[in-house]
């Protein structure tokens, strides 16, 4: 999902700015028996007494992200260990930088890394247009019945697991399947797309493509739906035609979301679709099919080499969220307000 | 993203109920001042439309025809079966017939509603303790939450937590890691803190505690939040089979493993007590897929009326 990592902005001026304003004006309607004013001047002690079950309500979901989130995270120190697992975290061997030093000698690491870089970058260029024309076309069509029907279409591969999807990919596009029986009856040499290295790339994208692109829509054609159509009127009856409309309201008034969207993508350029990768690897081998985050689980859970292969997934994980918080930053520049703004913004 | 927080005055947060009846955009026409588009154009608008649907469903219409057909129609067809001539269900009454197909079904079925329940409640739980805005810690538990969606702990950690943990072949391992995602945290808060708050307000002036009032009015408010994040949820564990590769020995695959093992790797199922179907036909791979499908495209098109309208865009504004 390209749009998860987007938070850091609103959530920064709510609750600090909330109380004083949004929450005093919920207060305002409430009797003076309620104690309103006094609420906030209660102790601490008492607040809690208040919010008891509130409280009680976000224990458990507090406790997950703990335990599944910020724990493992501290887990991370195995990057610094030799570590072996019948000695565990305690009694592993500190070796300091090496596992890192390890990394960078490591010829299939940057393997990996270009592997990871050219499949990002190749859906950067071609899956991202798709899913703003599919809206601009869905947008355009005139009758409900229809538009609704090819939006469920659309949307409905998003919802079809990676495996099922390979599997079908395979069905098609396979050894077996019926693409390549179509290419040897026309003629021509016989190509099996699931298992050509050179094509991984390109497979990858077209299965991300086929997956997701119409769902993508979704957030293009919120933002279309948004654009004045007062302006609409406006230029037509001032003699422009569909391709002016399109060219100087339709696509100015999306720019927000599709330049909010490139820098968030660029963001996020060092993960790739792991459960997508890890099915198919194989098929052509770690020389095209490896991607960092595989790289992590083959070397580490697989071969056991824990401490080089966590070295990796703590410096991707590093620079990861530095990309991410930089992409943030760089569409805040452009005059963003980021993602969410958790329903506050009125 | 300033201008996508308008959004028309019966958004979301009316709730399912008020359909296309009252939505001022469901004019079925073309507007006014928009000339009558050439007819090429039409036709080649239509044309794309036509190819895209059948780029969509082309591939899962196949892979139903094919498991509908017999082995020597396939070999006759070169794999390529859109119209079976005989269709025929051997390959799913060899797959029911018992075995692994049925058991690895039945349990993706329990984990999947077991793990959307639990998911569901602790996520709504949270969601709506984290709406009170002066909540004692209320902004160090939401940035907590918010925080995992920048950062992932990495494979090696979180694998080493649940073993750790003592979840290895438990099924616990497939719903527990994953039980919460903070997005759909975000988009459940989102909509409950755009629910009439005066409702709320009345409802404890007349006594009402701050649960009761979540179960009595906030939940029956919130349906079609709470389908779609079910949907999330449930689709989530049904298609997942990282998990279940990385936790769980063979006797307790679900079935998104039995796919990968028996469709996509070709290899014959476990040991002895499957020997009926030790050399996988190609019809009964489909079957295998058609039948892990069936759920999402029963689900479906209950759901996909909300995604349309707006559930989601009025949390994940832009």
């Amino acid at each position: 999902m390209s749009s998860n990592s987007q938070t850091l902005t609103p959530q920064a001026t709510p609750d600090v700015g909330g109380p004083a304003t949004v929450a005093e004006g919920r207060r305002r309607g409430r009797p003076p028996a309620n104690g309103a004013g006094q609420a906030r001047k209660k102790g601490l002690m008492a607040r809690i007494r208040r919010d008891k079950v509130m409280l009680l309500l976000i224990a458990p979901g507090f406790l997950y992200f703990v335990v599944f989130h910020y724990v493992p995270l501290a887990g991370n120190v195995i990057a610094f260990l030799d570590y072996k697992p019948y000695l565990g975290f305690m009694d592993s061997v500190w070796v300091g930088l090496d596992n890192f030093a390890a990394m960078f000698q490591d010829g299939a690491f940057w393997e990996a890394l270009r592997n990871t870089l050219v499949i990002t970058g190749l859906q950067l260029a071609l899956f991202f247009p798709v899913p703003i024309c599919l809206a601009l076309l869905l947008n355009s069509i005139v009758s409900n019945k229809i538009r609704k029907f090819v939006q469920s279409v659309v949307y409905l591969p998003h919802f079809i697991g990676w495996v099922i999807i390979v599997a079908v990919f395979s069905e098609v596009l396979g050894a077996t399947g019926a693409v390549p029986h179509l290419l040897e009856n026309l003629g021509l040499p016989r190509f099996d797309a699931m298992t050509t290295p050179e094509f991984f790339p390109f497979l990858v994208t077209i299965q991300s493509i086929w997956k997701d692109a119409g769902w993508g829509t979704i957030i293009f054609l919120a933002a279309l739906m948004n654009v004045d159509q007062e302006l609409y009127e406006a230029a037509a009856v001032d003699g422009a035609n569909a391709r002016h409309r399109l060219w100087h309201i339709t696509l100015p008034g999306i720019m927000p979301v599709i330049v909010l969207l490139l820098i968030l993508n660029l963001g996020s350029i060092l993960s790739v679709g792991f459960e997508q990768i890890v099915l198919q690897r194989d098929n052509v081998g770690p020389g095209a099919g490896e991607v960092l985050d595989t790289y992590v689980y083959f070397h580490g859970i697989q071969d056991g080499q824990w401490g080089p292969a966590a070295a990796v997934g703590l410096v991707k994980g590093i620079v990861g969220l530095f990309l991410v918080l930089g992409a943030n930053k760089l569409a805040h520049f452009f005059g963003q307000e980021g993602v969410y703004s958790s329903g506050k913004s009125k | 993203m300033a201008g996508l927080g308008r959004r028309p005055k019966n958004g979301p947060r009316n709730g399912p109920k008020n359909g296309p009846k009252n939505r001022p955009k469901a004019k079925d026409s073309r507007p006014v001042w928009m000339e009558k588009p050439k007819p090429a154009m039409q036709i080649s608008k239509a044309i794309a439309l036509v190819v895209i649907c059948f780029l969509a469903l082309y591939p899962l219409l196949a892979v139903l025809a094919t498991s509908l057909s017999s082995q020597s129609e396939i070999a006759n067809n070169n794999g390529l079966v859109l119209f079976p001539k005989e269709p025929t269900f051997a390959a799913y009454q060899t797959i029911f017939a018992g075995g692994v197909v049925t058991d690895a079904l039945i349990r993706s079925l329990v984990i999947t509603t077991v793990g959307t329940a639990l998911s569901l409640v602790v996520t709504v739980a949270m969601a709506y303790g984290l709406t009170r805005r002066d909540l004692v810690g209320g902004r160090f538990f939401l940035m907590t939450a918010l925080f995992t969606m920048l950062f992932s702990p990495g494979i090696i950690p979180s694998f080493l937590m649940v073993k750790e943990l003592g979840l290895l072949d438990n099924y616990a391992a497939l719903v527990l890691p994953t039980l919460m995602s903070a997005f759909n945290l975000v988009v459940v808060r989102s909509f409950f803190m755009n629910l009439p708050q005066e409702l709320f307000e009345a409802a404890k002036i007349d006594g009402a505690g701050d649960f009761r009032i979540l179960v009595q009015m906030v939940l029956p408010l919130s349906r079609g939040v709470l389908a779609v994040v079910g949907l999330f949820y449930a689709v989530g564990y049904w298609n997942a089979f990282f998990n279940a590769m990385l936790y769980l020995n063979d006797d307790k695959w679900p079935l998104s493993m039995i796919l990968r093992q028996y469709v996509l790797l070709g290899q014959p199922m476990g040991d002895s007590a499957v020997a009926e179907i030790a050399v996988p036909s190609q019809a009964i791979q489909m079957a295998v897929v058609v039948i892990s499908l069936i759920p999402i495209v029963i689900v479906f098109p209950f759901l996909q009326r909300y995604f349309t309208k707006g559930v989601l865009t009025g949390a994940i504004k832009g």
